[in-house]
């Protein structure tokens, strides 16, 4: 256990020391995943408030595909998005791989059908209660879907938590269309699964007590956020 | 209002029902109603437990589209706007009371500044402005009702549909329901109520429509009415009243 416990102390300090190398991976994750979930809410949440509010031919389709797309794998998301940004891909001349960007639209994927399929859920329970008193007000399928969206806005505000913490904690995309290039590419996960197997475990274990740390905080403000707007009457 | 919506709102009546009926998959739920409602009436819908009165109010407000026969309005088909529905238990967006109320004029394209203004008032009206700011749905259920109404007068409907609005609420609540009801119908607004109430169909409305089995039986001035129905149904029903 020596290992561990001399690798804790100097991952410590590395933390309490504000490590320069440490922080900026640190804070290209944070960059990174934040970008990732903006771009999938951007798409997934009205797609999730239409499936909820309106039958069109095959929303039911969509619904279960969703669902079922919820725990894609994150490697094959990395080699779906590394096939279509590579080279020879269709998005190949944009040059997006190995780079930030490439890195965001991966977890953007990833999270999409997580963010849009409790998004479904969860507008659908508000529209169900909603459903009488907005025909009779006479909202259209449109202005149905932007209320619900707006009204649950609380607890969609913790599906993009939860959106989030899959997206930072995730390996597999991230290390294929973004290559691991220290300084550019190296995220969080990457650089622990890298410097693991180098032997430099206080730096992956200085990154893993970070990453642990952020998940518990993502999780505390979304319990934090339930709690009040359920006291409050919002939820 | 003005004019223009008065003249529609002229325009609206006579609101009919002919041969009207709602099946849902197997099930005949309403059959060949036929129905007229006069501007200016304040009807009360009589009958017992699964009659088809709710059905019936959801046909003419237009939230359910008939299986047979047609609604009219004025001799026309298509649903006018300026109408509003209250319903058994008041749904309360997750917003502010005022903003609940603001609602209701906003999807109707009133601007914010007017919306906010006429919901103001529409408050005073039920008495509520004092709770204008606080989250709607941590109100208790009769405030919550008073507020669906404020959101209802808010439109300045032609014609407004309830539906049994107070079968949940204690007396103070259902008196300031009423005294409000009365007070809209006086002022021109044509009322239509589904109660399980007889006294206050008694106390509120000129004319009693009963429906059994899916069926009117009656449309009857309401003094006729209490004094002997001219349905077996419906006197069947009214010698069941408790004290």
């Amino acid at each position: 256990m020596n290992t561990f416990s001399d690798s804790f102390s100097t991952a410590l300090s590395l933390l309490l020391n504000a490590d320069a190398h440490l922080y900026g991976i640190v804070g290209l994750s944070l960059r990174v995943s934040c970008i990732a979930v903006l771009l999938a809410a951007v798409f997934a949440l009205p797609l999730g408030a239409m499936l909820a509010v309106s039958k069109f031919p095959g929303s039911r389709t969509l619904t279960v595909l969703i669902n079922g797309f919820m725990g894609l794998p994150a490697v094959v998301v990395g080699l779906a998005v590394y096939l279509l940004l590579s080279r020879a891909g269709p998005l190949g001349q944009l040059g997006l791989l190995f780079t930030p960007t490439a890195m965001s639209i991966a977890q953007a994927v990833l999270v999409f059908p997580l963010i849009a399929a409790i998004t479904r859920q969860i507008v659908e329970d508000a529209w169900l209660e909603y459903t009488e008193q907005l025909q009779s007000l006479g909202t259209s399928n449109w202005q149905a879907a932007l209320t619900l969206l707006w009204d649950t806005r609380w607890s969609l505000s913790t599906v993009m938590l939860a959106g989030f913490g899959r997206a930072i904690a995730e390996v597999g995309a991230v290390m294929i269309v973004g290559g691991n290039i220290e300084g550019v590419t190296r995220v969080m996960t990457t650089a622990i699964a890298l410097e693991t197997s180098k032997g430099d475990l206080p730096l992956a274990l200085g990154l893993g007590i970070v990453l642990v740390v952020i998940v518990l905080v993502l999780n505390a403000i979304a319990h934090f956020i339930r709690s009040w707007a359920a006291r409050g009457g919002w939820k | 209002m003005n004019t223009s919506t008065q003249a529609a709102a002229l325009a609206m009546f006579p609101l009919q029902a002919h041969a009207l009926g709602f099946a849902a998959g197997e099930k005949q739920i309403l059959d060949g109603v036929d129905l007229r409602l006069e501007r200016g009436s304040f009807t009360a819908v009589l009958g017992p437990n699964g009659a088809g009165k709710s059905v019936l109010m959801r046909l003419l407000h237009g939230l359910l589209v008939p299986t047979t026969g047609r609604v009219q309005w004025g001799g026309l088909e298509t649903r006018p706007a300026q109408q509003a529905m209250l319903f058994q238990r008041p749904v309360m967006l997750r917003r502010s009371v005022l903003g609940n109320v603001i609602y209701g004029l906003h999807v109707q394209g009133v601007a914010a500044a007017e919306a906010r203004q006429r919901a103001q008032a529409a408050l005073a009206r039920v008495g509520l402005v004092h709770l204008a700011d606080r989250p709607a749905r941590v109100l208790s259920g009769g405030e919550q009702q008073r507020v669906a109404l404020a959101r209802a007068v808010a439109l300045e409907p032609a014609i407004l549909f309830l539906d049994e609005p107070t079968a949940s609420l204690d007396p103070v609540a259902t008196r300031a329901i009423e005294a409000t009801l009365a007070e809209l119908h006086a002022q021109g607004t044509t009322i239509v109520m589904v109660t399980h109430h007889l006294g206050q169909a008694r106390r509120l409305a000129q004319d009693i429509v009963f429906v059994q089995e899916g069926r009117v039986t009656e449309h009857t001035p309401a003094t006729e009415f209490f004094r002997q129905p001219r349905s077996t149904a419906a006197s069947d029903f009214l010698q069941e009243e408790l004290p």
